[in-house]
């Protein structure tokens, strides 16, 4: 991490666990002019960003790991949501509940159009939510979430169209009884690699009693006065 | 004129990828992401998904023989691999993976089993043609302003 065009250009943290989406997630913020940081977890984000996994609050400064963090402040977070381990729900959360670091922006990425899970999303403190595969146009929307505004404007959330849906005859995610219908997971073994969170996730998301509302939901809780942390 | 052949072999090719459902409209946007400081992007990227999802394919076909039935985990695996397919456009492979998930849903283990297979061919054969693809694209060589006189 050079701390050179730190100052010059915005400093967008990007987390994902799939290496495509990362190679794809860093060109489009460099070719938007950001300067990029990738990492492939939630746990790995929370070291960059100065916050131990277990501890809450720790002071970015008290990070011996990452010493180049603090010159380098991370002005967004842009993270999947479905990652192993950490979802990008809960890194959500983890930012928000931590002083030092609520005020940066959190948008969050899905290939998944659950409106459940969007809006609990935006209404725990995410930006916005772009669907996957995340375009070049999604890109501009950043900037507002960036450059601060002096009220606070409400967002149009990216709307989750069928248009994203081009391949999926039948959505399993979608299907509530589908969820339903898989075996229950007594015991997760912990050695499953893969994206089981999200999986259980969708089972729970399928007894939430949350009314699958509009997912266009605006953000009333846009801080009006919280510049992105530069440590 | 040999530039200017392979970029139309090349092109040609592409078109037909898309007319028989190998690649979507997400092939394009990475292929458009290109530019002149990463001029073999969409290469590059190509090239991280095979390897990627070999990988992938290779813990599904583990899940799959060392915990039979265990539909949640073979569906987990997928999901990864659908994902990537998904973000570079490569439609047919993605279509086979979700008929895959589906079959995790119904817990039809012959009819995963049937799918993994089409999901395996239809990775081989997206390789083979986008090798083909980059190939033509590599021999063609960077964008030329004078054309070739002679040659082959």
């Amino acid at each position: 991490m050079t701390v050179v065009d730190a100052e010059s250009r915005f400093h967008v943290l990007a987390v994902d666990d799939s290496i495509i989406d990362r190679k794809l997630i860093e060109m489009l913020l460099k070719t938007s002019s950001y300067q990029v940081t990738t990492v492939d977890s939630g746990s790995k984000a929370l070291e960059v960003l100065g916050l131990r996994e277990e501890g809450d609050d720790s002071s970015p400064s008290s990070s011996s790991s990452s010493p180049d963090h603090q010159e380098v402040g991370v002005n967004l977070i842009i993270t999947d949501y479905c990652m192993p381990g950490m979802t990008g729900y809960d890194l959500l959360r983890r930012v928000k509940g931590s002083s030092s670091l609520k005020d940066i922006p959190v948008v969050i990425m899905s290939s998944e159009n659950v409106p459940a899970r969007i809006n609990r999303c935006l209404e725990d403190g995410a930006e916005e939510f772009f669907l996957k595969p995340v375009k070049l146009a999604d890109m501009k929307k950043l900037k507002s979430h960036l450059v601060r505004r002096k009220q606070p404007q409400l967002q149009p959330q990216e709307k989750p169209l069928p248009q994203q849906q081009k391949l999926e005859p039948v959505p399993q995610e979608q299907k509530p009884d589908q969820a339903s219908q898989q075996p229950a997971e007594d015991a997760p073994t912990p050695e499953v690699v893969a994206v089981s969170e999200c999986s259980k996730k969708r089972k729970a998301a399928a007894i939430e009693p949350e009314v699958l509302s509009s997912p266009v939901t605006t953000n009333p809780r846009l801080p009006s006065s919280g510049l992105a942390v530069e440590t | 004129m040999e530039y200017a052949n392979l970029r139309r072999q090349a092109a040609s090719l592409k078109r037909s990828l898309f007319d028989q459902g190998y690649l979507d409209e997400q092939f394009c946007q990475v292929e458009d992401l290109q530019d002149e400081a990463s001029p073999n992007f969409a290469e590059e990227v190509v090239s991280l998904f095979f390897k990627d999802s070999a990988r992938l394919v290779s813990n599904i076909e583990q899940a799959m023989e060392k915990y039979p039935g265990d539909f949640n985990r073979w569906d987990a695996h997928m999901q990864q691999l659908k994902g990537s397919c998904f973000s570079i456009g490569a439609s047919k492979m993605n279509n086979e993976c979700t008929l895959f998930r589906n079959s995790c849903g119904e817990e039809n283990a012959e009819g995963c089993r049937r799918s993994f297979q089409k999901v395996k061919r239809e990775h081989a054969i997206l390789r083979q043609k986008l090798e083909s693809y980059f190939q033509l694209l590599r021999q063609a060589g960077p964008a030329r302003t004078a054309t070739r006189s002679g040659g082959k």
